[in-house]
């Protein structure tokens, strides 16, 4: 007979501490098991040389959703962000950049010595991307609206987003609706001539999604990633200020005050499920615990295929999940450095590795290195996009040393013909994406004292990802809202009683830190009463 | 563009065909009839011996450690409890729990099963088998199927079974040799009569027929079409897919659907196994009464002689089941359609399957079906009974 | 009054235009169409390229034309006459083949014969589409509503759409949202694994559209494919008899004998427009007609940049009119043959080459054929869609030859270098050898050859770009914002001019619907 609660949460990432603290909150008995060594899931940090920690999967913390962090009183300096001047940096070549930056005036001002009809543009484009992306933002605060609502609850909220589209008036409620669909590259080319303009905005459509800028969709995945983002933005919606882990820690502790359980090193092998009701799990070290909620972090493909014994689930809802499109498409390469790119050009590259510094200036470029990868090749020339990390929190490195961290898209998880990512694999990738890199900074390789190469295939085995999709399933148009991960499970809920998702495969998805994890939560209080 | 596909048997059966009768079943040609009218052929069914080309049905094999596992989560009945070498009938559905197919579920040895309906099941099998250890075989072409139904069938086969077929239970198997040739033999059928079914391979198929029917001679061995099945599956009480009931896969609509309850077939539906596509739903619809219910319609045959009468002709029954829907009526008002029926010669009555609505269900109500008569449109009085319409102990014994 | 004012004037003889002609006529309205061109039907004609040759020279099979219209302009009794188009023949690189045929059973074995699973999928998969195109079929006869409008026609036409949403419960609801949005190689991912099947099925979805198999929004156009089996007028694809352009020459008849009077050869030059009204049309040659309302079947930048003044119109729509996107995509070659084509995976003259011949073998050589497109160059291994009306229809050639038609994708409009004619002898090569490579004999049957790229469809029907569709069928440029948001509903802001062309709600294809719409709407207020 093991341990018994009222709630288990798999998982202690940003939405298992926000679900299980919402629980606690309510006076249940919460437990949250986490397989790896400590809290904080993808944020976790990664120790990838000797004194070079750094957590290699997101660079942007994402925007936190206010009614959570009032709700749950989630304060504190910890959580205020320092917002690099230039969030977004386009090298054009080994002596120029395109910076970007906050201000406005400045930023046309940049723009202008490529096109000065753009620069007219910039502000109005950043206000109309704004106003999309609030809307978003009140979407994301409520659960997926349901057109066949049939729940009071669901009716309110689907009231509530309807109001919210009203509120941007008839121009902006059209524009919306012609945006989504889009392909970025068309929303660039609308309101921009100057290439690394275009690429610029492009970029920021196509992260971590597998296919290039002039796929549809790739406009609504713009405007997620600017939900909560500060105006002038084009990305990224700044660090938090002591420290990667900020969040997690507040929620971490969050939920300890509401005498929520930590367990940390304990992965779960199997979830308990009788006569379609859940009853708790069982650890990998053979353990039993017992409760009558679980509440999983995993992407749905992991909990319902990986830790459910698939016959509580009916075959079309088994092929559902098995369809769902991961496809991780993102690797990542550290550096460990002896000191920083100094200027390129006149520019200074500390400045632009602050934020993000992309090395890719035109879209074709981007669209080029996005062909590749549908066939599952690495392609020539990959879209990589460069942060330094130790800029912001220098304790991350040894004394003068820095980090530099390469999100390099579009690399397979599935190669061609069935290869696999074996260690040669890796390093030829990681050489690639030298030799890109030394072509705009020069000198960076001898700078470098350590790499570490992070392919989709090290993303899923490291972090659990379902084909090392870090946004816990493709952010298509028919993967978000009440089509997350797929309708039937799209309400948090499973056909197994008890047994509730609340991790980034569900909406609002991922970027969007407790998100999922305080909706699914107050959804099982609801269905509590 | 080829010719419609031939089931094994058809160099002895096309010879037989005297007028051209030849429907299509599963994209094969077999024959309704090999006399133009299906009455010598039904008769062997119900006294004598009946071998009849079922070939085109459709034949999973499912082999492997979690056999067991695979079939109890796709159908209804609780396979764990199916012995080796035991055969059950069962229905399989969907997540709602409406049926996709009918069909036997036959266990071969301890890890190895063959499953048999009348839709394809290949994909829907895989789609269940995500995370099983089995291996999956469509044997529907290399394997022949003979029906040998009739009281004297078993006299037939015994004498060219090299064991003891005479002591096969009523839906058990064996594993024989008949003239020589291996096959299975199972004690199954859809005429409700003494019967046996033959699964052998494709290329020995003919060599089969042809011992069956030298050996069968002396009992009146008759080869039968599907007009006389059919005749013989209404008398039984069974139902068939795509003309009682629609595939819940194919159903073009949500109200073309049907659950086992609704089909008479709740006793299908274990009530105590593991879970399974459906289960939830059923569960469900198993407290509540269904709101349909497929029933048998025994029509008055005064009332249908009246009808022809009218119009001053000798009452005429169709001389082939017929399978087209015919409106059913309580009092003038719809209240369900017949889907398939026939003039039973057994029992010299016209008699129907039908989807009647609660209350309407209940045996002894008395309600009317279209029937039409010199071009017009008819009602005929009819009563309910309870299925199957035909019953004999020899089944059984 | 003078002899040259009618009470409509239709600008464009295309099958659109002609559509909103006849039902204006048939209301009573006296009528005059004006065709640049000296044939009717736009991008439906028929025309003799080569001496005893006969062409349906652009659009080549029918199956969208709305049943209602068939009905309502009697058009079987002027002419409409559409013979089936039963199979489709993929051949593959390996030497294999695919065809699809009008029989399921057959198609089943044929199917099976490559993958077993596919069989079990197929009857599923053409269930589903075949509820989907009922989905879709009440959209594409309805004014399209205007959901960010509280007028009361739109609030209602906003909750008859919700209401019938509703109707289709989640599970179909979701069905045809994953429709609108997927990609049609990821649609057919999740029922099928025969790549050449995918291929042969998502090609139907990339048709017209600057979009490869496996970019999102182009599930959508696969159920195209079904809506003229559910709408029970033909099954599939058919031909007409005497190519496409005897579809338009009934049509026409049909409006004649409801009193339209049509006029080929007559550009029309510009809308007479004074005080914000449009009073009638001036040609080319200087003539001018007037009418009550003036009627635009050409695509939207003609019908809002080139006919009119823009200075006429709101920024906003001169704004949504440049970003409405064309990018043309699809040329066509026109062979006059000597003989049949001998298929190596497939030879003889069998029955395979009575219907429609797809050359995609695969869902990559699809991609990979876009991924040219992408960066300005035609397709170097195109896809096609080849048919030989003659075996059907055998008054389109001299007896014993043949004419064949090609619908190759992707040759973009925005070719590199602009497209010379070098360049449309390069992508007729193109399209011959990689034809060649299937069926080797072809080379040496070729009489004549007629190679259109987008510019060349452009010059010759007016399509801007080359657009076949008047405008691609994306997401973002439909319903209430095709052509753009607030004037999707047949009206402009000039009082009196109104579009009629499938640049239109529901699109484009041989389907007569917007011209249907539009003629309803301006009958409508007409009072
Ligand atoms: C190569 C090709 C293949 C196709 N294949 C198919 C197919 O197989 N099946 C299918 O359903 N659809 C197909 N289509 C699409 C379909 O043909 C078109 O979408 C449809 O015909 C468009 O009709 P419309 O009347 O809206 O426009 P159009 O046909 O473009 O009509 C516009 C008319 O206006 C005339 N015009 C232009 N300017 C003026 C002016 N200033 N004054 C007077 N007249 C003017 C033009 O000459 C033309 O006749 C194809 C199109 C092309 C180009």
């Amino acid at each position: 007979m093991g341990l018994t609660y009222d709630a288990i949460v798999i998982g202690a990432g940003a939405n298992g501490l926000v679900a299980a603290a919402t629980l606690g909150r309510s006076g249940m008995r919460v437990l949250v098991v986490e397989a790896g060594g400590s809290t904080a899931g993808q944020a976790r940090l990664h120790e990838f040389a000797p004194g070079f920690r750094v957590p290699p999967l997101r660079p942007d913390p994402g925007w936190l959703p206010p009614p959570i962090r009032s709700a749950l009183g989630l304060e504190g300096p910890g959580l205020e962000r320092d917002h690099p001047e230039f969030p977004l940096t386009v090298a054009l070549g080994p002596d120029e950049l395109f910076p970007l930056p906050r201000d406005p005036a400045a930023a046309m001002e940049v723009i202008r010595r490529h096109s000065p009809a753009d620069a007219e543009r910039w502000p109005d484009f950043m206000t109309r991307l704004r106003s999309l992306a609030g809307f978003l933002e009140s979407l994301y605060q409520l659960p997926p609206p349901d057109v066949s609502a049939r729940s009071l609850q669901d009716a309110w909220a689907l009231f509530r987003t309807y109001r919210a589209f009203r509120r941007l008036g008839r121009r902006g409620m059209a524009e919306l609706l012609r945006t989504i669909p889009m392909p970025v590259a068309q929303l660039a080319e609308e309101w921009f001539e100057a290439g690394p303009l275009r690429a610029a905005v492009a970029a920021g459509g196509v992260l971590d999604y597998r296919l290039g800028p002039r796929a549809g969709g790739t406009a609504f995945i713009l405007l997620h990633h600017l939900v909560g983002a500060p105006p002038g933005t084009i990305r990224g919606r700044g660090t938090w200020r002591t420290g990667p882990n900020a969040f997690t820690e507040a929620a971490g502790e969050v939920a300890r005050r509401w005498s929520v359980s930590v367990r940390t090193g304990d992965a779960v092998a199997r979830i308990l499920v009788r006569d379609h009701a859940v009853r708790g799990m069982v650890l990998e070290t053979g353990e039993e615990l017992h409760a009558r909620y679980v509440l999983s972090t995993l992407d749905p493909a992991r909990t319902l295929l990986g830790l459910v014994d698939p016959a509580w689930l009916d075959a079309e809802l088994l092929h559902a999940v098995r369809n769902i499109r991961f496809r991780g498409c993102t690797a990542v390469v550290l550096y460990a450095m002896d000191a920083l790119p100094g200027k390129v050009g006149a520019d200074d590259a500390s400045a632009a590795l602050a934020g993000v510094l992309s090395l890719t200036p035109d879209m074709d470029a981007l669209e080029r290195a996005a062909d590749a990868v549908k066939y599952g090749e690495v392609p020539a020339r990959p879209h990589i996009e460069l942060t330094a990390p130790t800029l912001h929190w220098p304790w991350l490195a040894p004394e003068g040393k820095h980090i530099v961290t390469a999100r390099v898209q579009y690399v397979p998880y599935r190669r061609r013909d069935g290869r696999p990512w074996d260690a040669a694999a890796g390093d030829a990738l990681a050489d690639a994406v030298g030799d890109v890199i030394e072509g705009f900074l020069p000198g960076f390789s001898n700078r470098v004292l350590a790499r570490a190469t992070l392919t989709p295939a090290d993303i899923e085995r490291r972090y659990g990802l379902t084909e090392g999709a870090i946004s816990h399933g493709e952010l298509a148009l028919d993967q978000i809202l009440f089509m997350r991960p797929v309708p039937a499970l799209s309400r948090y809920v499973t056909p197994i009683d008890g047994l509730y998702l609340c991790g980034a495969g569900t909406h609002p998805g991922p970027g969007v830190p407790g998100g999922p994890g305080w909706l699914a939560a107050r959804r099982l209080l609801a269905d509590r009463r | 563009m080829a010719m419609a596909a031939v089931t094994p048997l058809h160099p002895r059966t096309a010879p037989l065909v005297r007028a051209g009768t030849w429907r299509r079943w599963a994209g094969f040609v077999v024959a309704s009839g090999y006399d133009p009218h299906p009455d010598r052929e039904y008769a062997a069914i119900r006294s004598a011996a009946a071998l009849i080309d079922i070939s085109p049905l459709y034949k999973y094999r499912i082999a492997g450690p979690d056999a067991v596992r695979l079939l109890d989560r796709v159908v209804t009945r609780d396979v764990t409890r199916c012995r080796v070498d035991q055969a059950l009938y069962t229905t399989w559905c969907d997540g709602a729990g409406k049926v996709i197919d009918d069909g036997m579920v036959s266990r071969l040895d301890d890890t190895t099963f063959l499953l048999t309906g009348t839709t394809p099941s290949l994909r829907w099998l895989s789609m269940n088998a995500v995370g099983l250890d089995v291996a999956l075989e469509d044997r529907s072409a290399a394997t022949a199927t003979l029906a040998l139904q009739g009281p004297l069938s078993r006299a037939v086969l015994e004498r060219v079974a090299e064991d003891d077929v005479a002591s096969l239970r009523y839906f058990r198997l064996m594993h024989t040799k008949l003239a020589g040739i291996p096959a299975i033999v199972s004690r199954t059928g859809y005429t409700r009569d003494l019967g046996y079914e033959l699964w052998v391979d494709a290329e020995r198929a003919v060599a089969l027929w042809d011992a069956l029917m030298a050996a069968g001679t002396p009992d009146g061995i008759t080869p039968a079409g599907i007009w006389a099945l059919d005749t013989a599956r209404i008398e039984a009480g069974h139902i068939m897919a795509d003309v009682d009931y629609h595939s819940a896969h194919l159903a073009l609509i949500e109200s073309r659907k049907s659950s086992p309850f609704e089909l008479g077939l709740g006793w299908t539906v274990s009530p105590d196994k593991g879970p399974f596509n459906g289960r939830r739903a059923l569960e469900a619809e198993r407290e509540a009464r269904p709101r349909w219910r497929l029933v048998g319609l025994e029509v008055n045959r005064e009332s249908v002689e009246r009808l022809f009468a009218e119009h001053g002709l000798p009452p005429r029954m169709p001389a082939v089941p017929w399978r087209e829907g015919r409106p059913v009526y309580r009092l003038g008002r719809q209240v369900g359609y017949a889907t398939s029926g026939c003039w039973s010669p057994l029992l010299q009555q016209a008699i129907a399957l039908a989807h009647v609505r609660a209350p309407y269900h209940e045996p002894g109500t008395r309600l009317t079906v279209e029937w039409t008569v010199e071009h017009r449109r008819r009602q005929a009085r009819a009563r309910v009974v309870p299925l199957p319409f035909f019953d004999p102990e020899r089944k059984r014994a | 009054m003078s002899a040259s004012r009618y009470d409509a004037i239709v600008i464009g003889a295309g099958h659109s235009g002609l559509v909103a002609a006849a039902y204006l006529a048939r209301a009573g309205l006296r009528t005059l169409v004006l065709e640049r061109r000296p044939v009717v039907g736009g991008a439906a004609v028929t025309e003799e390229v080569f001496p005893g040759f006969r062409f349906s020279v652009f659009s080549y099979v029918v199956s969208l034309l709305r049943p209602e219209i068939i009905r309502e302009l009697d058009l079987p009794r002027h002419g409409l006459r559409i013979l089936p188009l039963e199979s489709t023949f993929t051949p593959l690189e390996n030497g294999d083949y695919l065809v699809t045929w009008a029989d399921p059973d057959e198609t089943r074995r044929e199917v099976y014969r490559h993958s077993p699973r596919d069989a079990d999928a197929l009857p599923l998969f053409d269930r589903l589409m075949q509820q989907m195109a009922l989905a879709v079929k009440p959209i594409l006869d309805m004014v399209p509503p205007d959901p960010t409008s509280l007028a009361p026609s739109d609030v209602a036409g906003m909750l008859r759409l919700g209401k019938h949403f509703r109707s289709l419960g989640p599970e179909r609801f979701h069905a045809l949202y994953r429709l609108l949005t997927m990609s049609a190689a990821d649609f057919l991912d999740e029922w099928f694994e025969f790549d050449p099947l995918k291929a042969t099925k998502s090609a139907s979805g990339i048709i017209g559209s600057f979009l490869g198999p496996r970019s999102p929004g182009s599930a959508y156009v696969l159920l195209h494919h079904y809506m003229g089996e559910i709408d029970g007028a033909f099954r599939a694809w058919g031909f007409q008899q005497g190519g496409t352009g005897a579809v338009s020459e009934a049509i026409a008849s049909a409006a004649r004998a409801f009193g339209a009077e049509i006029r080929t050869s007559a550009p029309v030059a510009r809308v007479l427009v004074r005080d914000g009204r449009a009073y009638g049309v001036a040609l080319e040659s200087g003539d001018e007609f007037e009418a009550r309302v003036v009627v635009s079947g050409l695509d939207p930048r003609r019908t809002f940049t080139e006919l009119v003044d823009p200075k006429e119109l709101p920024d906003d729509l001169i704004e949504a009119v440049r970003r409405y996107r064309f990018r043309g995509s699809s040329g066509k070659v026109n062979l006059a043959l000597d003989g049949l084509p001998d298929f190596t995976c497939l030879p003889g003259p069998g029955p395979h080459l009575r219907g429609a011949i797809s050359i995609s073998p695969s869902v990559e050589y699809l991609e990979r054929a876009y991924d040219d497109a992408k960066y300005g160059e035609f397709s170097r291994s195109p896809y096609m869609d080849i048919v030989i009306p003659s075996l059907i229809d055998p008054t389109m050639a001299p007896t014993g030859k043949h004419v064949m038609s090609i619908f190759v994708q992707y040759a973009p409009y925005h070719v590199n270098g602009g497209w010379t004619d070098e360049k449309r002898e390069a992508f007729g090569d193109a399209v011959i050898d990689t034809l060649s490579r299937f069926a080797p004999n072809l080379k040496s049957l070729i009489l004549h050859r007629q190679v259109l790229t987008p510019a060349d469809i452009e010059r010759i029907t007016g399509l801007s770009e080359g657009s076949i569709f008047q405008g691609e069928l994306a997401l973002q440029q439909l319903f209430f914002l095709r052509p753009a948001p607030a004037w999707a509903k047949y009206s402009t802001p000039i009082r009196g001019y109104w579009q009629c062309g499938s640049g239109t709600h529901p699109g484009g294809g041989i389907m007569g619907a917007s011209g249907r719409l539009a003629a309803r709407r301006i009958l409508a207020s007409w009072g």
